[in-house]
């Protein structure tokens, strides 16, 4: 990972570490943990997406797994928050592995609707498999993680904790992708092609990265799990899916900090709707929660139109314009 | 005598109705550039994709340096020592031209996935060894000044270039160069012409399709020359010249 990635990680850590101490309002800090639990999984797509080209319309299903494998062994067998989550981890790498061998011999359309399928069955397995994970009524009672029995039970310590492994899971994936490894998967995603014939191994290569962007998913449902006590199927449905895609394409698909940007931007898109109910009195509208669909529909849209390398990408090259702009206007007024 | 590298034996491949390789066969010497040439259409890439392991042989065989490497997948053959261009010219165009040197390294180096999520201290001892390699086979190439540029924004005398800087920085023992000169201008065309003579010189062992004649009959040490499939004339540049076969399939008698 380059110096750069370095210095932005560092200025993004201190900044997490702030807010909290301005905000000091639970409900505002819980907003910030699931965004940092969707911030999570969409590092893990975007390492699919972006660098490996590849799409999973299924990945809100491997956040569920590691959400339900949590909730049941630590509710119904007793075991810590800790080594459900571990569980959690090898049965999404198992299930991925299952789901990705096949799968990932399709490209483009056909793996998102194979990958959607799994999406889809893995829901009604959640809603209908009664005895196991308690149909549409969910599980509950589940334990708060521990930290040498120091337990995260209150929101602003399951902030910190949660930041901290998004932090953890974005350093590894920066690492990932500066690698020769990484570079092999930024290869496929160039031209299969040529990656192979540099010796690139690309199927297995594809199946990796698969199982890991996984992985991230897994551990990010087991945090929420944890989070919030009780789980039903609802939060892990296919919509889900398509919200993580638009999360990671709306920032940047070819970057990993785009990612963290979508996911960021898209999970508090809806307080802020919702805490700008004066604006759409102003339009004589009541503001329903039903127009979040079409808000982040629009804004897929017009970012797929304008922006198609996402709205990062979008920023840093308005910033660029603007300083082009305001130097050469600089130099404009000192000659004349 | 020169010794046999690659020995093409009745190689066959057929899609659906068509044969685009039709039982052909031909060898190529150590250290020696051969040519393969013909018509459009007379199967040439279909050969280089199988030698290379992108299409598997309907039938037939091929050897390297005497062992069997037909049905052996893409990225096996690679790591063998099997370097290749392609007609339409493949590269990373995301990636800066450096990393797309980088990648050619890939057989050269060993980090796996543990390596680079940890990045202990050999690791970046490697990762800094890729590095300088891959400048050095950018600089061999003609491209260093172009590192850090993006691929993609590349003209395409310049892309063509940086095909050949990746598949040399694997240090091949048998380099394939699929119409290299395809779409240079002159001066771009005799640049390439003294860089495939630069990899003869440093004992690589090279295949060559191309229509430019003038660099084929400059650089080749043995032309092949076949067509619908076949090998229809071989010999020295000179002598396939004035092969009549030769002349009346490029001249469609």
């Amino acid at each position: 990972m380059g110096k750069k990635d370095y210095i932005a990680l560092f200025i993004f850590a201190l900044f997490l570490a702030i807010v909290p101490l301005i905000l000091d309002n639970d409900y505002y800090t819980g907003i910030l943990v699931f965004t940092g639990l969707n911030c999570l999984t969409c590092i893990g797509l975007s390492l699919l997406m972006g660098y490996a080209g590849q799409i999973s319309m299924g990945h809100a299903a491997f956040y569920g797994i590691g959400a339900y494998t949590s909730a049941i062994l630590t509710v119904q067998y007793g075991w810590s928050p800790w080594s459900a989550m571990f569980a959690g981890v090898v049965l999404v790498m198992a299930t991925a592995l299952l789901v990705g061998i096949p799968s990932l011999r399709l490209k483009g359309h056909y793996l998102a609707m194979a990958t959607l399928g799994f999406g889809s069955i893995v829901h009604i397995v959640a809603l209908a498999a009664i005895g196991l994970t308690g149909g549409p009524g969910g599980i509950n009672g589940i334990p708060a993680f521990e930290i040498m029995e120091f337990p995260l039970d209150t929101d602003v310590r399951f902030y910190y904790f949660t930041w901290i492994v998004v932090l953890l899971g974005l350093f590894l994936a920066l690492n990932l992708i500066h690698s020769r490894i990484g570079r092999g998967l930024r290869a496929i995603h160039g031209s299969e092609d040529a990656a192979s014939s540099s010796g690139v191994n690309t199927s297995v290569y594809k199946i990796q990265i698969f199982v890991i962007s996984a992985v991230y998913a897994s551990v990010s449902g087991s945090l929420y799990a944890s989070y919030v006590n009780f789980i039903e199927p609802d939060p892990f449905s296919v919509m889900h899916s398509v919200l993580l895609v638009t999360m990671v394409a709306v920032g940047g698909m070819h970057k990993i900090w785009g990612a963290v940007a979508g996911a960021v931007l898209l999970s508090l898109l809806p307080e802020i709707l919702a805490s700008s109910d004066a604006l759409f009195s102003l339009l004589g509208l009541a503001y329903k929660t039903d127009y979040d669909m079409l808000i982040y529909g629009c804004i897929l849209l017009s970012i797929m139109l304008f922006l198609p390398e996402g709205l990062l990408d979008g920023i840093f090259r308005g910033l660029h314009f603007a300083a082009r702009i305001f130097r050469k206007s600089g130099k404009e007024a000192q000659t004349s | 005598m020169m010794e046999t590298f690659l020995e093409v034996k009745q190689l066959r491949k057929v899609f659906g109705g068509v044969v685009a390789v039709n039982d052909l066969s031909f060898e190529a010497e150590d250290g020696n550039i051969t040519s393969v040439i013909g018509p459009n259409g007379a199967g040439k890439t279909t050969m280089f994709n199988l030698i290379t392991g992108f299409t598997k042989p309907t039938s037939g065989q091929i050897f390297l340096k005497g062992r069997e490497i037909s049905g052996l997948k893409v990225h096996h053959i690679a790591a063998m020592g099997v370097a290749r261009t392609f007609q339409h010219v493949q590269i990373f165009p995301e990636m800066t031209v450096l990393e797309n040197v980088m990648v050619g390294r890939h057989t050269r180096s060993a980090s796996g996935l543990l390596h680079s999520f940890l990045i202990p201290p050999f690791f970046r001892k490697e990762e800094k060894k890729i590095r300088d390699d891959a400048a050095q086979w950018l600089a061999f190439a003609g491209l260093e000044t172009l590192a850090e540029r993006s691929a993609g924004s590349l003209p395409l005398g310049n892309q063509r270039m940086l095909e050949i800087a990746r598949a040399m920085a694997a240090e091949p023992g048998f380099l394939l160069l699929d119409e290299p000169a395809s779409g240079l201008n002159a001066r771009e065309t005799l640049v390439m012409g003294s860089l495939i003579g630069k990899i003869k010189e440093m004992g690589i062992t090279v295949l060559l399709v191309e229509h430019d004649m003038e660099l084929v009959m400059d650089v080749s040490d043995k032309v092949v020359v076949i067509n619908f499939g076949t090998c229809i004339a071989q010999g020295t540049p000179a002598q396939v010249q004035v092969n009549p076969d030769v002349i009346a399939a490029y001249l469609g008698e």
